[in-house]
């Protein structure tokens, strides 16, 4: 029953999408787009057609998203795309959404792989352009439940390429946690046995994987969505968090810094991803991660193109690599997350010889996506649905984690 | 023959840039933070909001948070200075008075030697020192990452601008008085304190303008070495670079400045400015 209605909203979603691009043109002369969280995307033009490739693009990425053979020559899917359109690529990563956002409003890069506490924001601002999607060959393989997400664009109008999606995981050194945890209780107990060895994510959206804990342990409390939070509730997920503020070994936003701790036994637990674990295994130091049953936060990120971009055409030739077969299953294969592309199962199977890869991050089961709870930015109308209170935004949300960390 | 034109206007000519740099660059980027910190960010979009408002000095006033980590900060800042004057009164006490001329050479030298190397490269050193598997932790010792690392790393950071003024200022003083003093009967603990330490007064004050604003500024070495803890800097560099709170970031950087102003202005007082 409730699958069929979700199959209902969906292609109400794609038959809007049909509409949209079938008066596509004329759309230009509104005043922008609203979307459903009750912004309304400022009127940024949309690329119509490509033209020469500007030999240049400018790459802000999530740590181990864009490869170039710098950290290991082994993995390098940057450089195929240099040679395919000499586009010569320069890449940043970033540590946080907040920082992403911050960058692409420089206008000094051209493309962004934004998760989803940072693409309305980024919509919102008009720091990014709509993303014509007629015009990249391989958006046709994207797993339809990416496409056309709140958090990727706005009345049916894409903003981007999708990259593709995953859990925070539940991150331990086997050595010296024992026995092996199996829920967040291990880093939110007030009397761990591993305290000062806890590391936390240091962004106030981590305040999220309080109020998911809380939400399965004190139903009371009403939590319906992590990112849906009212005052009260607000109140009592920095309350845990200040309570694990004590036993923290630091917050990490750095990934190189988190890896060197893990690896020199300074945290032994905490949030991590599976690219650093990838990191601290290929260093052959004990370490494991995992999602644990009662679910987790995550990300599902898009690659969009600055509104101020100055090589537009390499930047939609970037967008259409990394979003097919090959580049997207570098990149997720070696991120380790579920990739958006259909085809890049086949390739990451071939080429990589791994064929349970994608069963192992349940790439195509759309019900396990919707598990996870992503990244979204919280905003004042409750994402939950709720209508008689106030939710809290994203900046009282900054302002409680600066609280937390005292 | 042109006759050469007036002195001063050559003079006025000569500072102009000088002076052009001191107040549009330097003065000019202050009064840019001061006018900011009265702005806002739309809450959603963080696009800078240019309406004045005193929305930013309340929320520093009213929320106890900041009043905290400024707290900590000043803390941090007086320990610092502290340690390092305890350190370095003997060490330039001894390149000043004790060591032999070719020792004493040696020893400046020795002194300024951390400060060839990057600030970065230091401060990492000693997240390895403070590390639960590092060197300090083969000896016994383990304060981890924390307040106690950070106060040791910032006081070796800045030590050498606490060692050279009170250096410059021993070596000023006559090793007459020391003879003197002995002379009339002092012991040693006595000349220390009534001869020593009031001439040596003004260029300790001078090195601890280094260290106390030096660590009031300092938000990179708490991010190494700091673990979870919080520092002015830390707040300010998050809100302009995370939060994308340009306003707050620079409401809240206001506060060192008035502090720096007001320990200036005590320094005055003290004569010390003249160390410099």
């Amino acid at each position: 029953m409730k699958h069929s209605r979700k199959l209902v909203a969906l292609a109400a979603v794609a038959a809007l999408s049909l509409t949209v691009a079938g008066c596509g043109s004329s759309d230009s002369g509104d005043n922008g787009k609203k979307a459903a969280s009750g912004f309304t995307a400022p009127d940024v033009p949309m690329a119509k057609k490509l033209g020469t490739l500007e030999g240049a693009v400018s790459i802000l990425a999530w740590p181990g998203y864009a490869e170039d053979g710098s950290n290991d020559p082994k993995t390098d899917w940057v450089t195929p795309f240099e040679k395919d359109t000499g586009c010569q690529a320069t890449v940043k990563y970033f540590g946080t959404s907040d920082e992403a956002v911050n960058l692409i409003k420089t206008g000094d890069y051209d493309v962004v792989s934004a998760s989803g506490d940072a693409t309305l924001r980024l919509i919102a601002g008009g720091d990014v352009a709509p993303v014509n999607t007629d015009l990249l060959t391989n958006y046709a393989d994207i797993r339809s439940f990416l496409k056309d997400q709140p958090y990727n664009s706005v009345d049916g109008q894409m903003y981007g390429m999708p990259q593709g999606w995953g859990a925070n995981l539940l991150t331990y050194n086997p050595d010296v946690v024992k026995p092996a945890p199996t829920s967040w209780s291990s880093v939110f107990d007030a009397s761990s046995p591993y305290a000062g060895k806890i590391t936390p994510y240091d962004s106030p959206i981590y305040i999220a994987d309080a109020a998911l804990y809380l939400m399965n342990t004190k139903p009371d409390l009403g939590i319906k969505n992590p990112y849906a939070l009212d005052k009260d509730q607000l109140a009592a997920a920095v309350d845990l968090l200040k309570t694990q503020r004590g036993q923290v070994s630091e917050y990490w936003s750095d990934y190189l810094k988190q890896q060197q701790a893990f690896e020199s036994g300074d945290s032994v637990i905490g949030t991590s991803w599976q690219f650093i674990v990838n990191l601290i295994e290929a260093d052959k130091k004990p370490i494991k991660g995992f999602l644990p049953d009662e679910g987790s936060t995550g990300w599902s990120d898009t690659w969009m193109i600055s509104s101020k971009s100055k090589h537009p055409n390499c930047a939609y030739a970037w967008l259409d690599y990394i979003g097919g077969p090959e580049g997207n299953a570098a990149s997720a294969y070696y991120f380790g997350e579920a990739p958006a592309s259909a085809k890049a199962c086949d390739v990451i199977a071939t080429t990589d010889k791994d064929t349970t890869f994608c069963d192992v991050f349940h790439a195509g089961d759309e019900a396990y996506a919707k598990k996870i709870w992503y990244w979204t930015t919280p905003v004042s109308a409750c994402l939950d649905g709720r209508t008689k209170v106030k939710c809290t935004t994203y900046a009282d949300w900054t302002q409680a984690w600066t609280a937390i960390k005292g | 023959m042109t006759r050469p034109r007036a002195p001063a206007g050559r003079t006025g000519l000569l500072l102009l840039p000088p002076m052009l740099w001191l107040g549009v660059a330097y003065l000019g980027a202050l009064g840019a933070l001061f006018l900011a910190a009265f702005w806002s960010t739309n809450e959603f979009t963080g696009d800078l909001v240019k309406v004045f408002t005193l929305d930013n000095f309340r929320e520093l006033l009213q929320a106890p948070v900041y009043r905290t980590i400024t707290l900590r900060t000043l803390g941090v800042a007086v320990l610092v200075t502290v340690v390092d004057a305890a350190l370095a009164l003997p060490v330039a006490f001894f390149m000043a008075k004790v060591a032999r001329p070719g020792l004493q050479r040696l020893l400046v030298i020795a002194v300024l030697m951390p400060l060839w190397a990057s600030y970065l490269v230091k401060a990492y050193a000693w997240r390895g020192m403070l590390s639960h598997s590092g060197p300090l932790s083969w000896l016994g010792i383990s304060p981890g990452y924390g307040l106690a690392g950070l106060v040791l790393t910032l006081a070796y950071l800045w030590l050498p601008y606490m060692i050279l003024p009170v250096y410059a200022g021993l070596q000023k003083l006559p090793d007459s008085l020391l003879e003197a003093s002995a002379d009339l009967g002092a012991p040693a603990l006595t000349t220390f304190r009534r001869v020593v330490l009031p001439s040596v007064f003004p260029a300790l004050v001078a090195g601890s303008i280094f260290t106390f604003s030096l660590t009031m500024g300092d938000y990179i070495a708490v991010k190494i070495v700091g673990g979870p803890t919080q520092m002015l800097g830390n707040v300010v560099a998050d809100n302009y670079g995370v939060a994308n709170n340009l306003p707050f970031a620079a409401a809240y950087a206001v506060v060192p400045v008035l502090v720096m102003l007001g320990y200036l202005a005590a320094v005055r007082r003290t004569g010390a400015l003249e160390n410099l």
